[in-house]
């Protein structure tokens, strides 16, 4: 297990720092923010005298060694627009997504793993046939339009939950769903596949014969097989909520770090928007890590 | 063994329906098995074998629409006629019970091995708690004679050799005493020396318990060894059935010669391996007549039409023309 995790540990450390390359470089090609801070007739003196406090002025693999130093002691400076350390804005934001990504994904496989078992169990039947059609529709709606929806139907017309803001599960629940619907096909259809799969195996068929229950057989020896394959990808699915989260905090004013680092990224913010972006690419990163080593509780031809 | 047989199966079918048109796998089978009684089913791949021994247990491929008919009646019960819920609750396990082909896929990678062989003891309420659950286990693989089971109770099945392995299932086949006991070629897998070793088991068991064992395979050399009734099997009907001897020594049907003319014989050099040439029957498009004609060396006019059983005596039938007409 240590070393399952050592190696785990090192990959993600390389990870990061392509990650910390990646963005420095790519928020450098957005153009210059000092343009942004200062008023148009600005003298160039004035730009060149802020250039030199930012540090823009020295080169940039010197600006790159540096970011990197300071980031490494939590140091990503000072926000150009919100005048307060970028980490700490970062941090700020982060609970609310992290919290809106969590519910999302819980969603997600409170809906994948029924329907996916079920419609492996009753496979061509109408199960199957509506299991299919829930799961295709959040694919193929996009999540503001889903979020637009609810809001209507819901928040507006019902008036059983919150429009916006985010004070507690009730304000969760319409943005989870937005969030979290769009994940439910890609995910049915592996766990529907990874069933079908077991279910015509020989230790199910085996089980079968000394009379194991069906609820065991199905929810227990084959369901626990069949979630194989979707854990090996559920770091991914996490991770991609925490990106597609932008969009639906900016539907329901959700405050949280997606909004932040695109309204940074407009602001041509640098530190924020390189803290924002590390940030995330450092909880991907983990989430994978976490993703493998439940594999190796889960499977134990795994375990070292 | 003149009381009424453990199994009877009468005309047994078994077709599966699928798209593309109808496999018919099983097509009208009877044979019967007495108490401690051994009869092996042999015939080459695809020969219905294992399809039949599926459908007395009613476990069908979860691909296509399987239809079974006939009548499978095992110590007094009708199997075709219960509902599934009966089958599960107290025919499989505690009435028969089988062995399948590969032991290195028959247990279930993500559960303990004394998770899976406690399994029938706690489905058929033979133990109350987890503890005499784990104790049966332990039992039932030292029944086995699997070395130290207390401690192999906490191990994967990949922590097992392929022999161990077979072990482990032929434990959890006879956790509830089944009357019945199907070993689907159970050695295929494992090499030689294994093989004899599960032979033994399985004949140690059955003196035991007054076992009535189906031994399918398609190795006749262990059909000898262990069986005491052999059915032939070909394109999903039974063709030649009767005592190992009189198989052995007198075989009618010229697919159980030919069956057994292609065992190879230590002792005789540079003769090539006999084989039968063709192939077996499409199943899905089978000839009206004898079955096996196409590929016979002493087909006849006749062998349009089906052959009768012809009775030779002693248990001996064979559904043949040549022996039909002398």
């Amino acid at each position: 297990m240590k070393a399952v995790f050592a190696k785990g540990l090192l990959n993600a450390l390389v990870s990061i720092l392509g990650a910390s390359v990646i963005i420095f470089v790519i928020s450098r090609l957005s153009g210059d923010p000092v343009a942004l801070m200062l008023p148009m007739d600005a003298p160039q003196s004035a730009i060149n005298a802020l250039r030199q406090e930012l540090g823009l002025d020295r080169p940039i693999w010197e600006q790159f060694l540096l970011f990197l130093w300071k980031a490494v002691h939590g140091d990503f400076g000072q926000s150009y627009r919100w005048q307060m350390p970028a980490l700490a804005l970062v941090l700020e934001r982060l609970p609310a997504t992290m919290f809106l990504a969590t519910a999302a994904f819980a969603f997600s496989l409170a809906l994948a793993l029924p329907l996916g078992v079920l419609s492996a169990v009753y496979r061509g039947s109408w199960v199957d046939q509506i299991g299919r059609v829930i799961a295709m529709l959040g694919q193929a709606v996009p999540s503001f339009w889903v979020g637009l929806i609810l809001i209507l139907v819901f928040a507006v017309t019902l008036q059983w939950l919150p429009a916006f803001g985010a004070d507690g599960v009730r304000h969760v629940i319409l943005p989870a769903i937005a969030l979290g619907w769009y994940p439910v096909a890609a995910q049915t259809r592996i766990i529907r596949s990874g069933m079908l799969e077991v279910l015509d195996s020989d230790y199910i068929r085996m089980g079968r014969s000394v009379g194991t229950p069906e609820r065991l057989l199905i929810w227990k020896y084959a369901f626990r097989n069949a979630l194989l394959p979707l854990v090996t990808i559920m770091g991914v699915y996490f991770a991609s909520m925490l990106s597609g989260a932008f969009v639906v905090e900016t539907v329901f004013a959700w405050p949280g770090l997606g909004r932040t680092v695109v309204e940074a990224v407009f602001a041509r913010d640098y530190p924020v928007v390189q803290a924002g972006v590390l940030i995330t690419s450092i909880l991907f990163v983990l989430s994978n890590l976490l993703v493998d080593l439940s594999y190796s509780i889960i499977d134990p031809r795994i375990r070292p | 063994m003149t009381a009424a047989p453990l199994l009877q199966v009468e005309n047994l079918q078994m077709h599966l329906h699928l798209r593309r048109g109808v496999v018919k796998a099983v097509d009208g089978v009877s044979f019967h098995v007495h108490e401690g009684e051994t009869l092996g089913i042999v015939g080459e791949s695809g020969s219905g074998k294992t399809m039949t021994c599926l459908s007395i247990l009613r476990l069908l491929p979860i691909h296509g629409d399987g239809r079974l008919e006939g009548s499978v009646k095992l110590d007094g019960d009708d199997l075709l006629q219960l509902t599934e819920e009966e089958m599960a609750s107290r025919v499989r396990g505690p009435k028969v019970a089988m062995i399948s082909q590969d032991p290195m896929t028959s247990l279930n990678p993500v559960f303990t091995v004394g998770d899976q062989v406690s399994g029938p003891f706690r489905y058929h309420k033979l133990v109350r708690t987890v503890r005499e659950a784990m104790s049966a286990a332990t039992a039932g693989l030292r029944r086995v004679r699997i070395p130290s089971p207390e401690r192999r109770l906490k191990n994967y099945p990949h922590q097992f050799s392929g022999g161990m392995r077979q072990r482990v299932v032929t434990a959890m086949a006879i956790a509830c005493s089944p009357r019945l006991l199907i070993a689907d070629e159970p050695t295929t897998a494992l090499d030689v020396t294994i093989q004899v070793q599960i032979m033994s088991l399985l004949r140690s068991i059955q003196r035991d318990s007054k076992l009535g064992i189906i031994l399918i395979t398609h190795d006749l050399s262990i059909v000898a060894g262990l069986c005491h009734r052999i059915a032939v099997m070909y394109a999903g009907r039974i063709i030649e059935t009767g005592k190992v001897r009189d198989i052995y020594r007198n075989p009618q049907h010229p697919y159980t010669q030919a069956l057994l003319e292609a065992i190879p014989h230590l002792g005789q050099k540079r003769k090539r391996l006999a084989a039968i040439p063709g192939q077996p029957p499409n199943l899905m498009d089978l000839p009206t007549g004898c079955r096996f004609a196409p590929r016979c060396p002493k087909r006849m006019a006749v062998c349009d039409d089906y052959p009768p059983a012809t009775e030779l005596g002693d248990g001996h039938v064979v559904n043949c023309w040549l022996a039909a007409k002398q």
